[in-house]
């Protein structure tokens, strides 16, 4: 589903080239479920980024579900992250005015999806998370696990084949975040590519495969 | 992305920040209704001119002696050079014209009027049984002077009210006589109070038939002829009809000036229209700085939600969504404010109204709709460098920011 060949991203710092991704190729199957590993300034987020088209290499080529990506403009771009990826963030990124049911709908929003299958997708999505009663309530009155459901739901809202996780867990205590990751990992085996980045050795365990990356590197890939 | 969803998204933004979208609005009510209560004010006195003008009849055509080059002045300020007199012979075969339905010669002149001991300068105007009608004066009792041959000079007269006032006070004047210069004329009517006309008091006038007033002033001479046409458009016919005609009758010379209200009108209506044109076009420069303050206070709001923008470019929003998503709320702000400045221009006007009862005080439609439009393109022009500036933000950047 996912291939990159030898990509590349480098920043300009000041007059400084910084190699955030040294020539990295992947290539993921549908269906995987993949932990992304590594010290801070690694590259993980760098590729998390690419691979969510919300940032573009300097060199190589991506292609997802063998149409290639690299060179999309802005809004052939934005329709392939509305249809075919769904991102959940380390600090959920809720929008506070917003209650739960306007966040989840939000990405069918962008799409256009008629209201009346919005609210009922978002009464299904809401209960598959476990928060149909919670749905009327802003984010200001949701426990940060909840939060992260809410987002996970509003990833899952126009049913991608990718789900891109940044650190899901960073923002919650143990027990709250092993549950996130249940409800991931359910997503997973109903389908859906997902990556997750993570610093927690015990979430990257439960993965099937670990992606250990060191200065834009990948270095070990099991 | 659709329409609906777009503005209800908005709206949503705007909704929580609503002291601020409150106040962004009552700026641009204030230069929309600006632009209402002016230009209400000028046509309120445009309207003004031109019901005065209407009072003295707009089929009015004036026959004034002598050649003119200039027109479209006042009729008192024309004065040229006459060789041949404008006599009511001439008046009566104007009368005879095609599309004519009246016509009434004057000769004005001052005389002492009369009764008894009492006494008083007035204005004395001879004229015929048509200037009633001609010059829409209201009769107050008794009747106007008699029809009949223009050249007979009945001793019979029509008291203005306050002349009436000052010589018979609260008694009857119909049938008394009064001496007006060396002679003695009956009254048969009285005029009703009207005031100032274009500054022409009818309330001080003495009519009597215009014989006897070329008699006591000792003139062969008529001041003026004012025709009335047969309707508002026949009176280019007859404006060249009667030209053609007094010419005929002067041995084929031009000396005399023919013009109607029309010519008058359209300039006061021209000038008029200018002057309101400025006054509403000096409003509207709020409306310009209202867009500025729109602009302001959005590309803050762009900094601020930058975690927003990039949450919902993260979601698939493409540049396109999100400027008008931007151009919506600035939509939405400035069609709250022009319709507030609307409501607010027409309270004002209507307040004005009441406080200048003598002004026809009302917002012309087209100043209405242009203020709104105006107000809405430059909300909406203002906004685009905001939305753009929020299309183009960094999804990645915006995100790593909080």
């Amino acid at each position: 589903m996912i291939e990159l060949d030898k990509v590349s991203r480098t920043f300009q710092v000041g007059d400084q080239q910084v190699l955030a991704l040294r020539e990295v190729s992947l290539s993921v199957a549908a269906g995987e479920y993949i932990a992304i590993m590594g010290p801070s300034g690694s590259g993980k987020s760098t590729l998390l980024n690419l691979l969510g088209l919300l940032d573009r290499p300097s060199g190589g080529r991506y292609h997802l579900d063998g149409r290639d990506v690299t060179d999309l403009n802005e809004a052939e771009s934005a329709r392939v992250r509305r249809e075919k990826i769904g991102f959940v963030f380390q600090s959920f990124h809720l929008v506070p005015r917003l209650n739960a049911a306007a966040n989840v709908a939000l990405p069918m929003l962008l799409a256009g999806v008629a209201p009346a299958e919005r609210k009922q997708r978002v009464t299904q999505l809401l209960a598959e998370v476990g928060l149909s009663e919670r749905a009327d309530h802003l984010p200001s009155q949701l426990s940060g696990g909840q939060l992260q459901r809410v987002a996970i739901a509003r990833a899952m809202s126009m049913h991608p084949a990718l789900l891109l996780a940044d650190e899901p867990t960073g923002n919650l205590d143990r027990a709250t975040g092993r549950e996130v990751m249940g409800v991931l990992e359910a997503l997973n085996l109903a389908g859906a590519a997902l990556i997750v980045i993570t610093h927690d050795q015990d979430i990257g365990a439960r993965a099937r495969r670990r992606i250990s990356m060191l200065d834009g590197r990948v270095i070990t890939d099991a | 992305m659709r329409l609906l969803d777009t503005f209800s998204l908005a709206w949503g933004t705007l909704a929580t920040q609503l002291r601020r979208t409150v106040l962004i609005g009552l700026a641009m009510s204030i230069g929309v209704g600006a632009v209402v209560v002016l230009t209400a004010l000028g046509e309120g006195a445009r309207g003004y001119v031109l019901n005065q003008f209407a009072g003295l009849g707009a089929n009015l055509v004036i026959v004034i002696p002598g050649r003119a080059e200039t027109t479209g002045a006042a009729p008192g300020v024309l004065s040229g050079q006459t060789t041949r007199d404008l006599t009511l012979k001439d008046a009566d075969a104007v009368a005879r014209l095609r599309w004519v339905s009246g016509v009434a010669p004057l000769n004005v002149g001052a005389a002492q009027i009369t009764r008894g001991s009492l006494g008083r300068e007035a204005v004395l105007l001879g004229s015929s049984a048509s200037l009633l009608r001609i010059r829409h004066m209201r009769l107050g009792s008794g009747q106007f002077l008699p029809d009949g041959p223009s050249d007979q000079a009945t001793p019979v007269c029509v008291l203005g009210d306050k002349i009436r006032t000052e010589l018979f006070g609260n008694t009857n004047p119909i049938g008394s006589w009064v001496r007006i210069g060396e002679r003695r004329f009956r009254v048969i009517g009285t005029l009703a109070a009207q005031g100032q006309q274009m500054g022409f008091n009818s309330d001080e006038l003495v009519v009597i038939p215009v014989a006897a007033a070329q008699q006591l002033l000792n003139t062969p001479s008529l001041f003026r002829i004012l025709i009335e046409a047969r309707g508002r458009a026949a009176v280019p016919r007859v404006k060249a009809d009667a030209l053609a005609l007094l010419k005929a009758r002067h041995e084929g010379e031009e000396d005399v000036t023919v013009i109607s209200q029309d010519a008058i009108l359209a300039t006061f209506d021209r000038l008029l229209t200018a002057l309101t044109l400025a006054v509403g076009g000096i409003a509207a420069i709020s409306l310009g700085v209202a867009g500025v303050l729109i602009m302001n206070v959005m590309l803050v709001s762009v900094a601020q939600r930058r975690a927003e923008i990039g949450l919902l470019k993260a979601l698939g929003a493409s540049a396109g969504n999100v400027r008008a998503l931007f151009i919506a709320e600035a939509g939405i702000i400035a069609s709250l404010g022009a319709a507030g400045g609307v409501a607010l221009g027409l309270l004002a006007s209507f307040v004005l109204g009441k406080i200048y009862p003598q002004l026809p005080i009302l917002p012309p439609l087209w100043a209405i709709v242009a203020a709104v439009a105006t107000a809405i393109f430059a909300g909406l022009l203002f906004a685009w460098l905001p939305a753009r500036r929020a299309a183009k933000l960094d999804a990645v950047v915006s995100l790593a920011r909080r």
